[in-house]
């Protein structure tokens, strides 16, 4: 099945990526030439934005540096202004393989389902994932799976795909600073559906990881926290869809 | 007890005055001084009113009285520090949607040159 008109687009947001952006537009043009790409530039001080233009992709460019959140909303506001049905996010580092996106479009399209989580922890295939983030993750599945009332494999993926009805909540409410764990308890209390499909987890391919053992704590702190005030927060909830488990 | 009284009535008063000028320069606008300017007397008319301390003192249960001054002054700041991080959170979402609005506008204003 291949989109058409202005079914899915793709957003790779970036911040000083300039050695592996321009490798991740590539690899999602070969493997979806007809699907546009769009590289949401966090301000980067580096050749971010001309190696992006240069491997074909449009780019939004951020004025000052909005961390990980608003630069993904930023991509999700565009695509829901310019009219998207689906967006697939690939992050800008080039851990995500484009080959996986034909599988998270299909599934997002036939399930019906509201968003689609590329896992790397489905087939046990989180070989190039830290031992940090997979005990973070662990730890994350143990927390979600009460409040989302189904098991979730990968809670901080950060390679999804949404429909259009996430990316109308999305543009309008977005967590900004750790999004991935966040968003799910914020569709959940939309009833809205995830699906999980089995995907690689590449090794960087320039660059390292910020992560460090300190700022693990801040992030599971931060995270726990930012779960707990969405599952609070009041607002009124959808009603439950018809038809649906 | 009159020595933490009176360093307390100088802090006071020098914060009034740091307040004021900053005021003057413009360094802060007035609707945030408010908060500052309220907090500030308070603790000068406390400060230099014992009667009154001696009463709040006794009220909340803490024998010595400059202790319940220094509470309160806890207290107070504790309120104006939530305030300003509500301030400062509205502010932060505003920058960020304003941010990103000017980003897609520029995208918009870059397709149509690229279409004309």
């Amino acid at each position: 099945m291949s989109p058409n008109g202005k079914s899915l687009l793709v957003i790779v947001p970036a911040f000083n990526e300039e050695g592996a952006v321009g490798n991740v537009v590539a690899d999602v043009n070969r493997v979806m030439p007809d699907v546009p790409v769009l590289v949401v530039d966090d301000c980067s001080s580096d050749a971010t934005v001309t190696v992006a233009r240069g491997a074909g992709a449009e780019v939004l460019s951020l004025p000052h540096h909005l961390g990980l959140g608003g630069c993904v909303q930023a991509g999700y506001k565009l695509a829901f202004e310019l009219g998207y049905q689906y967006v697939i996010r690939v992050d800008g580092d080039g851990q995500h393989d484009a080959a996986d996106i034909p599988r998270i479009f299909e599934t997002l399209h036939s399930s019906g389902c509201e968003m689609v989580i590329g896992s790397r922890f489905i087939n046990g295939n989180g070989e190039h994932t830290s031992m940090v983030r997979a005990l973070g993750s662990r730890f994350f599945r143990m927390v979600l799976r009460p409040i989302l009332g189904k098991a979730v494999h990968d809670p901080t993926s950060g390679f999804v795909g949404v429909n259009r009805n996430a990316l109308g909540v999305f543009s309008r409410s977005f967590p900004l600073e750790y999004p991935e764990i966040e968003t799910l308890v914020v569709l959940q209390r939309r009833r809205f559906h995830f699906e999980e499909v089995p995907c690689r987890m590449l090794p960087r391919k320039s660059g390292r990881s910020s992560i460090t053992p300190l700022k693990s704590i801040y992030y599971i702190v931060h995270v726990l926290l930012g779960v707990f005030v969405n599952v609070l927060k009041y607002e009124r909830r959808a009603p439950k869809q018809p038809g649906r488990s | 007890m009159d020595r933490l009284l009176n360093v307390m009535t100088g802090l006071s008063a020098l914060l009034i005055l740091l307040v004021l000028v900053s005021v003057r320069r413009a360094r802060i606008r007035v609707e945030y001084s408010v908060s500052w300017l309220m907090a500030a007397l308070a603790l000068l008319i406390l400060s230099r009113a014992r009667g009154l301390l001696h009463s709040i003192a006794d009220l909340i249960g803490v024998t010595y009285p400059p202790l319940a001054l220094v509470l309160l002054t806890g207290c107070l700041f504790l309120v104006i520090f939530y305030r300003f991080s509500v301030i400062i959170s509205q502010l932060k979402d505003d920058n960020i949607a304003l941010a990103q609005r000017v980003a897609i506008l520029e995208y918009h204003v870059q397709s149509l040159k690229n279409a004309g």
